[in-house]
């Protein structure tokens, strides 16, 4: 490695000279840390002064810098120069902006700032990626319905090849099963036929897509870039090579066996939505008991869904496909009558066009919740809530059930696991699937837990029997559909490589499920590429760190392995972990997890931070100038705080906030560090945790509450109080609260008595 | 039409996403990270959009800046990205491959040497409407577009240029970041591709007279809901009734107003009912004595959205009532008074409120501005949709290609930036 050359340089602009003093800064960087090379700026950011830094790297003077300025959330790009690694110090918003001018406590602080920044840099190291040797370009697809049809064409029509691999022996899905489709495209208005056959016929023809229909995943293992999969088809197993997987399973119509409330299996005249298809497929559709005419018909809505007892969620399509059906009726035959039975019509969108098509046709439309179905005298029953009673609607010569979608989270058919307990566990991945909702302030507490326990835990077999540590499984969310961020980005899954799409992870029609498909394959893309140069994905994009675990210290207690959110690591035959790097995010959990900190990466691990903690300056007991430290998340709380300093709010000058990767990481030996270091109070500032987690590691900051729920004995054992220690939630909206929650934890540290570790 | 064909000029793989909104963001983050040059631009003075106006999400009630931040990391650290604010398409000629995008800039009055010192703001008294807070506040009129503008950096209004504001602010910079002369420009880009992520607009609440929105300050929008709730609003979060700043305990919010109405939006907007059911949460929230009514046609709290429906539900506090209300009138005591039948018993009410919040629907944005005249058409109301099979390189994102909610509107940035992305490499 060449000889490191660090600068530090200093801006004076947007007041931070009219707050500190910024040659009492220079003097850090040139004193303590014997950095010769300080440049002091009116304003760094400036053309001119960017220029220069890129010519001091130009002529060699230096190769790794202290930026002591703004925020790191500003002005990214202007201090960015290749190779050369860059940490900020925040004076701006942390400092200047947010303390009073010039004073002793203000100087401190900025000087703890360029303190720590150097420290930092110190351990600071320039990445070297870990690339994959031989990556394979082709995405593997599994379920070939709608979805994955969409899937491996978008991936072809991209340069990747496609390996779709179907459990039945045939393609095409439950799409396949209707003739016509609701439309989606301008009018809006009109059924028309479904193209199917043709998507079928052009992934069959295009070259850069294999089909083994007939076949199941049976083993997944290896790592984005470099799976190896294992494929169950005629009888033989296949191993492959790919590099990322769409997972498009789809859904399954719910039991009707289960709806004898609902007339089903009383007649053969009781029929579900998708048996109605078929009979639709043959023309104009007879009673099944006797061949005569279908004349009069109903629909009954929500057959299974929106229902405690069966699917707790809206299906979503089941109004619309109704609707087709329905006009499907009434166009084919003027004289037929149909009712569509329903508490809340649900179109969506320009789908209320095709509800006022229907409505334009004569399809009748009756408000109220089914309650019960007589099959023999073929009379639906719904409560009417202007009457307040039962009405019938009776006379019907077919009834059809609109039952609901179930995500084919699992493989039904496969063998349940053996361990159902732990199975279960690993399939939610420590995230209750069926935790109450919060809904704000209101809800406060444990909440009432919701009436569908456990339905929302899928039965049968893994999809893709990942060969993980942490289980076979892709975890699942609520009500049993796949993982999905949900929100913001509603393809990240806590499996890295493995992207769901279609109606396993939301009920959603043929339209939406092709437009799903098209996404996750630009997902797949983006994770086997980022495989092939080390580089992370989501959300840490192009972060080419990896954890690098110290062998020799590694006392194989497997907490690593255990607590990572993304299942990256593994374990091998000795029980040592096993980095899969590409799974990575990069989020840093098992470096807080490891008891003998000896995971790191190159530009953040455990002797950085102890080294930042250390740099600062602790004064005395007698100064009355306790020390704070506050771990905050660099995602949520850090920028949270930034606000606050843009808003000019101002906190305790005795606050020394150090920015983690997700509080995840965060090892418990830093704050032993901080307490023997003299430190009279720290906090962990970060995400919301729990079910409604709003971590974007999912897991990081409630490991964080939980580890550090264990220093109370250590706490005990130094003869400290408890309340020196403390967690603090903090989203990125809380600017307005995070001064209020720095100060009053300040001023309860202000009442105790100094550390009385400070000074040894 | 594939580059080449027409001889304008050497193919181009770069794409230009049209909208600095979570549709626009998504799709140029997404084409980025999969190794392709983006160009984003953005009529508004930062990114964000609509989402960043907002208070909160359903159905995790948390905030859209923690994801937009996230968004921001990934365009600050990728170079492959160039942000252009304040500019607007004014035309397109070309064929795939090679587009040529005529673009406006509007004059921010601030150039990129600005720092966000905010010496500015500072050197002048001048107030204007806040953009950020829908006009129901006034801000500096130099002015941080919010505290989580990215990119962080200010902007004059045009107004202060016009009453001669321009020199004082212009002497108070010690960047050169003052430029009173700021025309605006014209300007050319060569591109690939171009994803059409225009978004929408609040359907406007003058349009429907009879729900009286002119005729009281206590009869707001769903978005200004939003900016009321919000901790960065007018009232820094606190549900206040304009009209005189008391708390507003008896809420009534107004579903499709506007929406599944052949006179307005004859689209339902989707995403209404349940940011209706959020805000019913937030005033829950703030007041354990409030009531909330829901006046609706159908709730349409699709997927898993129906567990956020069931949690409101479960409020005694807070009661649907199926009716459109038929109007609005400003009752004695000053209180919008609303007027209706119950669809379900026939019953004739005339109820009185604190505060009415109108949820009116989305429209696209692309009605107003600039449309592309190929590879996408609109439909009636507006939406782009492909014209299929034409070969061209335009694709519709989010709201601008029809009503969706943000995680649609994600699911549908990325499949369009993959079409881009494609239409680019073949070209």
């Amino acid at each position: 490695m060449s000889e490191k050359k660090p600068g530090v340089y200093l801006c004076k602009g947007c007041g931070i000279a009219d707050a500190v003093d910024v040659g009492a800064l220079e003097k850090v960087g040139k004193n303590e840390f014997r950095i010769g090379h300080c440049v002091v700026s009116d304003a760094l950011c400036s053309p001119e002064s960017v220029a220069s830094m890129q010519k001091d790297v130009a002529d060699g003077a230096v190769n790794r810098m202290v930026v002591g300025a703004c925020s790191p959330r500003v002005m990214a790009e202007k201090f960015r120069f290749d190779g050369v690694p860059v940490v900020r110090a925040n004076l701006r918003e942390q400092v200047a902006w947010s303390q009073p001018a010039h004073e002793e406590d203000t100087e401190m602080l900025a000087a703890d700032s360029i303190r720590m920044a150097a420290a930092q840099l110190a351990k600071t190291q320039q990445p070297t990626p870990a690339a994959l040797g031989e990556v394979s370009r082709t995405i593997l697809v599994v379920g070939g319905g709608v979805t994955g049809l969409t899937a491996a064409l978008e991936a072809a029509q991209s340069g990747y090849d496609a390996l779709v691999v179907e459990k039945s022996d045939a393609l095409g899905g439950w799409s396949s099963k209707w003739p016509m489709r609701a439309p989606h495209a301008p009018p809006y208005r009109d059924i028309y036929g479904n193209d199917i056959e043709a998507l079928i016929a052009k992934v069959k023809a295009n070259g850069r897509v294999r089909i083994l229909t007939n076949a199941t995943v049976a083993k997944t293992s290896g790592q984005p870039g470099a799976f190896d999969v294992v494929i169950s088809h005629g009888g033989q197993d296949v191993t492959e090579k790919v590099g990322a997987i769409v997972v498009a399973t789809g859904w399954r119509p719910y039991d009707a066996t289960k709806l004898t409330h609902l007339g089903y299996g009383a007649s053969p005249d009781v029929v579900t939505g998708i048996e109605f298809e078929a009979m639709l497929a043959k023309g104009a559709p007879v009673k099944p008991s006797n061949g005569a005419p279908v004349k009069t018909i109903a629909f009954v809505q929500c057959a299974g869904s929106r229902d405690p007892n069966h699917l707790p969620y809206c299906s979503s399509v089941c109004c619309t496909a109704s609707i087709k059906q329905a006009l499907q009726v009434v166009k084919g035959d003027q004289d037929a009558m149909a009712y569509i039975v329903y508490e809340e019509l649900r179109t969506p969108g320009t789908a209320e066009e095709f509800y006022r098509e229907a409505q334009r046709n004569g399809v009748v439309f009756m408000k109220g919740k089914a309650t019960s179905v007589d099959g023999k005298a073929m009379t639906v029953s719904y409560s009417d809530e202007l009457l307040g009673q039962e009405v019938p609607l009776g006379g019907l010569d077919l009834i059809v059930l609109a039952t609901g979608m179930v995500p084919n989270s699992t493989n039904v058919d496969a063998p349940a696991a053996a361990d159902p307990e732990k199975d279960k566990a690993q399939l939610t991945d420590d995230i209750n699937p069926v935790a109450p909702i919060a809904v704000a302030g209101y809800a406060k507490g444990e909440g009432t837990p919701w009436p569908h326990i456990d339905k929302g835990i899928p039965p049968g077999g893994p999809i893709l029997n990942l060969q993980y540590r942490q289980g076979p499984h892709i975890p699942i969310l609520a009500d049993g559909f796949s993982d999905s961020h949900y929100i913001c980005f509603p393809y990240e899954t806590r499996r890295t490589g493995i992207y769901t799409a279609g109606p396993v992870r939301r009920p959603m029609d043929m339209a939406e499920s092709a437009e799903d498909a098209t996404g996750a394959v630009l997902k797949a893309i983006q994770a086997l590429e980022g495989g092939a140069v080390g580089a992370a994905v989501h959300p840490r994009v192009g972060d080419l760190t990896y954890p690098k675990i110290g062998h020799e210290k590694c006392t194989k207690c497997r907490r690593c392995t255990v607590e990572c959110p993304f299942g990256a690591i593994d374990e091998d035959e000795q029980g040592r972990p096993v980095v899969n790097f590409a799974r990575c995010r990069r989020c840093g959990t098992c470096m807080g997890a490891c008891p003998v900190q000896t995971i790191t990466f190159d530009n953040y691990n455990p002797q950085m931070v102890n080294d930042m903690i250390e740099a600062n300056e602790i004064p005395d007991e007698f100064s009355e100038k306790p020390r704070i430290l506050v771990l905050a998340c660099e995602n949520d709380a850090y920028p949270a705080i930034d606000m606050a300093g843009i808003a000019r709010s101002h906190w305790s000058p005795f606050v020394r906030i150090v920015p983690v990767r997700c509080l995840g990481s965060v090892t418990l030996q830093w704050v032993s560090t901080a307490l023997q270091k003299g430190y009279d109070g720290i906090m962990l500032m970060g995400c919301k945790s729990g079910d409604d987690y709003q971590c974007h590691f999912v897991k990081g900051s409630a490991l964080a509450k939980e580890r550090l729920s264990k220093v109370g004995e250590t706490l005990k054992s130094l003869a400290l109080e408890q309340e020196r220690i403390t967690f603090e939630e903090m989203s990125i909206a809380d600017s307005c609260r995070a001064p209020t929650v720095l100060d009053a934890f300040a001023k309860l540290i202000g009442d105790l008595p100094p550390n009385p570790m400070k000074g040894f | 039409m594939a580059a080449g064909q027409n001889g304008a000029g050497p193919a181009s793989q770069t794409i230009l996403v049209v909208g600095g909104g979570i549709a626009g963001v998504t799709a140029a983050v997404e084409a980025a990270e999969a190794g392709q040059d983006v160009i984003l631009i953005e009529r508004d003075a930062a990114l964000g959009g609509r989402v960043t106006k907002l208070n909160r999400y359903f159905p995790k009630l948390c905030h859209p800046t923690c994801g937009l931040e996230i968004n921001y990391q990934r365009i600050r650290k990728n170079p492959r990205i160039r942000v252009m604010t304040m500019c607007e398409v004014q035309g397109i000629s070309g064929g795939r491959g090679d587009y040529k995008v005529s673009v406006q800039r509007h004059p921010r009055f601030v150039n990129e040497r600005c720092t966000a010192c905010g010496a500015c703001a500072n050197a002048t008294e001048m107030m204007v409407d806040n953009p950020f807070n829908y006009g129901l506040d006034k801000v500096k009129a130099a002015y941080l577009p919010h505290e989580h503008a990215f990119p962080m950096r200010y902007v004059v209004a045009p107004e202060a240029i016009a009453a001669g504001e321009g020199e004082k602010l212009k002497a108070a910079c010690a960047y050169g970041a003052l430029d009173p002369d700021d025309k605006g420009e014209t300007f050319d880009l060569h591109v690939g591709a171009v994803v059409w992520a225009t978004g929408w607009q609040p359907y406007d609440p003058k349009k429907l007279d009879v729900y009286s929105y002119v005729h009281s300050r206590d009869i707001i929008t769903n978005v200004e809901m939003e900016r009321l709730a919000a901790h960065d609003g007018p009232t820094h979060g606190k549900i206040l009734r304009p009209s005189n700043g008391e708390p507003a305990k008896k809420v009534a919010l107004i579903q499709c107003a506007g929406s599944r109405d052949l006179n307005h939006l004859p689209y339902c907007s989707r995403i209404c009912c349940l940011g209706s059911l959020k805000h019913a949460a937030y005033v829950r929230e703030q007041y354990p004595d409030a009531e909330v009514h829901i006046y609706y046609i159908d709730i349409r709290a699709h997927d898993k959205l129906e567990a956020f429906y069931d949690r409101v539900r479960a409020d005694p506090q807070v009661k649907f009532v199926k009716s459109k209300p038929a109007h609005i009138r400003v009752g004695e005591d000053g209180r919008p008074m609303l007027h209706g039948e119950r669809t379900i018993d026939r019953e004739i009410y005339a109820e009185p409120y604190d505060l009415v919040v109108l949820a009116t629907g989305m429209q696209p944005s692309a009605v107003a501005g600039y449309r592309p005249t190929m590879g996408l058409v609109a439909d009636e109301y507006g939406f782009l949709v492909p014209v299929e099979g034409d070969g061209e390189g335009m694709f519709s994102a989010g709201v601008a290609s029809g009503p969706l909610d943000v995680s649609m509107s994600v699911q549908s940035a990325t499949a369009a930036a993959l079409k881009a992305i494609q239409a680019v490499r073949n070209a």
